[in-house]
């Protein structure tokens, strides 16, 4: 298929590895040129998704975490994967300031910033399996086309 | 994490990245500081923060939470358009007054 690029990262879930994450997102979406903003948006989805696995999927034990990431067109799709303790209730969890774990100064605003910054958030947990979290970016949403002329 | 103490204000120069690897960092460093020197008002800045997630977010509720109890309040200055937005989208600003630079 044209237009279409696809990478995928396995990392340890260690907090050192979140700017990893967001960074090497950011870059493989270069492609797409992307506006400062929608680079921001992204890597503070990726920053929120990856901290969740982290810190509420695997609770702080080293497994891996996996990016999926995939460009189609205008469009950013990427996937964040851990096999960790799972969501009970993941509408629950999706309501704004909602945290499990208010002791250790959660805000819990990880999915409403996740919600806002990106064009679609679906959240698939499994009690014991582990979460995936899926999210689409569109790039250039509402921005005038540039087409550049091949010389 | 960079900070500086005058009297019972403290102000925490924020790092460039602001997520939960640091924000362990500055929360434990914080509270030690807040303990010893007696603190009663937090200046947040931002000069050189470039990223913010939640997990910064919830440094300062937290940090905030504390300097209330003991009649205290935080403020935030230097924060760039980004910041602001993530502030007030978590609705931070409601309990944290963002000071525009003073030239």
């Amino acid at each position: 298929m044209e237009n279409t690029n696809e990478m995928q990262l396995i990392f340890d879930s260690r907090s050192s590895n979140e700017s990893f994450a967001r960074v090497t997102v950011a870059a493989f979406m270069t492609s797409l040129n992307p506006t400062v903003e929608e680079v921001s948006d992204v890597k503070t989805a990726v920053s929120e998704a990856v901290t969740n696995a982290i810190i509420h999927g695997y609770e702080n034990e080293v497994h891996d975490i996996f990016i999926r990431c995939r460009t189609l067109e205008r469009s950013l799709y990427i996937e964040i994967e851990d096999k960790g303790k799972g969501i009970e209730d993941v509408e629950a969890a999706m309501e704004p300031l909602f945290t499990t774990k208010p002791d250790l100064d959660r805000s819990g605003m990880g999915f409403s910033f996740m919600e806002a910054f990106m064009d679609e958030l679906k959240v698939e947990s499994e009690p014991g399996k582990g979460t995936v979290v899926r999210m689409k970016k569109i790039i250039g949403k509402g921005r005038k086309l540039w087409t550049v002329q091949s010389l | 994490m960079k900070y500086q103490v005058q009297e019972n204000c403290l102000t925490i120069f924020l790092p460039k990245e602001l997520d939960h690897h640091n924000a362990e960092e500055i929360r434990r460093e914080a509270d030690y500081v807040i303990e010893r020197s007696h603190i009663r008002y937090i200046i947040f800045d931002f000069e050189e923060t470039k990223f913010c997630d939640s997990s910064g977010i919830g440094v300062i509720m937290g940090r905030y939470k504390r300097i209330y109890m003991l009649g205290g309040e935080v403020c935030a200055v230097h924060t760039n358009e980004r910041m602001k937005k993530m502030l007030t989208m978590s609705g931070v600003t409601k309990i944290m007054q963002i000071y525009e630079e003073e030239n």
